[in-house]
């Protein structure tokens, strides 16, 4: 049990994620998370304002499903499958991470500073919230994919396309994380 | 019924993400600061094992739930598309820490906040689709 309750390591992850994407050819869909977002500009009317949103939304419902499905697995492996135990971060991060005004690093999922009620009240944390999200469903779309559609099924049916996308994904996020974050905080 | 497997994949996938923290904000932090192998070995694993997994299914030596041929399908030819449209993704990515399914995923795990990252997520979206035969392709 305590081998569950515990982080799983990279090398047990991995191949389950690749599984998920086994499961789903098998059930004849591909695996691809960020076209949910396209659906629901669809289910929302945008058909009205471009193209691109004019398809039958009704035969994606199968990946909101799986959308359904991932909230709920996040609640299950959170309250139930967990120990309370923290992400063992390289120290470094976390000493770094506390020069820019991170408490805590590793305690929990993702960082209060950013994420909790507080932040979101002030202006420029929501603002960063606002901004990541525009970033992540405008690039998503861009690029036709994000990482499961790309650096997951692309990479692992060798399409070159897929390595490009995910030569950007990382041009990107080291942008980011190595200038950007920086100035931010 | 016939969606139960496709929210059971999904509830695997959920908790895969979890126990595995790639949904960490922290961990896609150390990944892009090259300070931690972890997220390396997820993602490389990961290739690697979908890789073996197409191969075998393209001998035909595994087949889908109606018997016919499982491959991924291609992705249209092109560069900036991808390189362009990969960058400004990955600039979202390390901001956020989390990816599309991992956005959902948070929301389930208690972070609330996270619905308005999805809401602009979808806005972006949106506006990706209205301004798409101006952008270079």
């Amino acid at each position: 049990m305590e081998y569950i309750l515990n982080p799983w390591p990279w090398y047990v992850s991995g191949p389950l994620i690749a599984l998920v994407m086994a499961l789903l050819l098998y059930f004849e869909k591909t695996f691809g998370m960020s076209s949910n977002l396209k659906t629901l500009c669809a289910i929302g009317g945008a058909g009205k304002f471009s193209n691109f949103f004019k398809f039958n939304w009704k035969e994606k419902t199968w990946n909101l499903t799986v959308v359904l499905g991932a909230i709920i697995g996040g609640y299950i492996a959170v309250h139930f499958l967990s120990n309370g135990s923290g992400t063992d971060l390289n120290p470094e991060t976390v000493i770094e991470l506390q020069h820019m005004g991170f408490e805590n690093s590793g305690a929990t999922l993702v960082p209060d500073e950013m994420f909790n009620f507080e932040a979101v009240k002030s202006l420029k944390g929501l603002s960063l919230l606002i901004i990541g999200g525009l970033l992540v469903g405008f690039g998503t779309r861009y690029a036709d994919g994000c990482t499961s559609g790309h650096a997951i099924a692309g990479l692992s049916s060798l399409q070159k396309p897929s390595l490009v996308a995910v030569i950007g994904f990382f041009v990107g996020g080291l942008i980011m994380a190595n200038l950007i974050l920086p100035l931010i905080f | 019924m016939k969606f139960i497997k496709f929210l059971l994949v999904g509830i695997f996938f959920g908790i895969v993400l979890v126990k595995s923290e790639a949904v960490s904000w922290y961990r896609i932090y150390e990944m892009f600061r090259f300070q931690s192998f972890h997220m390396y070995g997820i993602i490389g694993t990961a290739v690697a094992c979908g890789i073996l997994f197409l191969q075998i299914s393209k001998k035909g030596y595994l087949k889908s739930i109606k018997g016919s041929f499982i491959s991924v399908p291609k992705k249209e030819d092109g560069f900036k598309k991808y390189i362009i449209g990969g960058t400004i993704f990955g600039l979202g990515w390390a901001l956020i820490g989390a990816c599309p399914g991992p956005l959902y995923i948070l929301l389930g795990t208690g972070v609330y906040s996270m619905i308005i990252v999805i809401a602009a997520a979808i806005f972006g979206t949106f506006i990706y689709g209205v301004l798409k035969d101006k952008l270079p392709h």
